[in-house]
């Protein structure tokens, strides 16, 4: 059960199932860890999705169809009423 | 289908939390900035673009006016990606909402004409009379173009609302349709014909951006500079 990096550093996935709720107390939650957080996942996306050399349509499409999905989730209970059912 | 035609034009909120927050700055995703001199393809690009669309648009002013450029050209930019971004299935617009259009088009017009009266008074007055009007028609005249210089940013405002809403109302009711005429066979395949010729005309929805900023543009020139 105990990992050979301390605990306070690795990554989610990489966490074993019963050291969870201690990694999860662990993760700072102050207004400047929660900036830090989401810098780091900007980056992350911006650093596969964007800042490519030779950038594709493919890439950018991703990014549209994945904008498209979440506009779809969002909507879904107007959309629900809008199937050709006898019965909504 | 009465009520779900204008059921996309519902400011989005999710939880009571303001989703819309995030929706308006989604297209700023798109356009990174870069400290580089050689820029990956896509920075490459859009900077080739906007380098031509800057040239082409702030080449009429002079120098007093050419300070508004980088309002102009972000302008451009914001409504552009906005309205492209719109055309994307069940997306929301945020420049269908005429709060927003008209939180755009009233400052915008206001700082040309305040900027207008305090640099040139005198020009600035001198056109609510058009030259060489016979001198009974003068007390009308200047009402008319009083009026009609404070209807520019409601018609500023108003026109790009009108345009987006309506071509997005067609596409929904093209669309919807197609789908019912789907079990009648022939006219299916001329309905959805049109709903590509529309869609592509509807992608000229850049072209509003241009018709947004030109008009705007015009209006800051003829104000301030002239």
């Amino acid at each position: 059960m105990a990992s050979v990096v301390p605990l306070k550093e690795e990554k989610l996935l990489e966490v074993e199932l019963g050291e969870l709720p201690s990694w999860i107390l662990m993760r700072d939650f102050t207004p400047s860890g929660i900036a830090g957080a989401f810098q780091r996942g900007y980056y992350r996306y911006y650093n596969e999705y964007v800042n490519v050399k030779r950038g594709s349509i493919a890439r950018l499409s991703l990014v549209l169809a994945a904008y498209v999905v979440f506009n779809y989730r969002r909507s879904h209970k107007e959309l629900k009423h809008e199937r050709p059912r006898k019965y909504h | 289908m009465n009520e779900n035609l204008f059921a996309s034009f519902i400011t989005p909120m999710m939880f009571g939390l303001p989703l819309v927050t995030l929706i308006v700055l989604f297209p700023s995703l798109l356009f990174p900035t870069s400290n580089r001199l050689v820029n990956n393809r896509l920075i490459s690009l859009q900077q080739w673009m906007l380098q031509l669309v800057s040239k082409q648009m702030m080449s009429i002013h002079n120098t007093k006016g050419q300070t508004w450029a980088l309002m102009l050209m972000s302008l451009i930019l914001f409504i552009g990606s906005t309205n492209l971004l719109g055309l994307l299935p069940h997306s929301f617009t945020p420049t269908t909402q005429l709060s927003m259009n008209l939180g755009m088009a009233i400052p915008l017009w206001a700082g040309a004409v305040i900027t207008g009266f305090r640099n040139k008074t005198k020009a600035s007055l001198a056109h609510f009379l058009p030259q060489g009007t016979p001198t009974p028609l003068i007390p009308m005249l200047v009402i008319i173009e009083t009026i009609s210089l404070l209807i520019q940013p409601v018609a500023l405002a108003v026109r790009l609302t009108a345009n987006i809403t309506a071509g997005h109302l067609l596409i929904h009711l093209i669309g919807g349709a197609t789908l019912a005429l789907m079990s009648i066979n022939t006219t299916t395949a001329l309905i959805t014909f049109i709903i590509l010729i529309l869609l592509t005309v509807l992608e000229f929805a850049v072209a509003m951006i241009q018709a947004y900023v030109f008009t705007l543009l015009v209006s800051l020139y003829l104000h301030d500079n002239t």
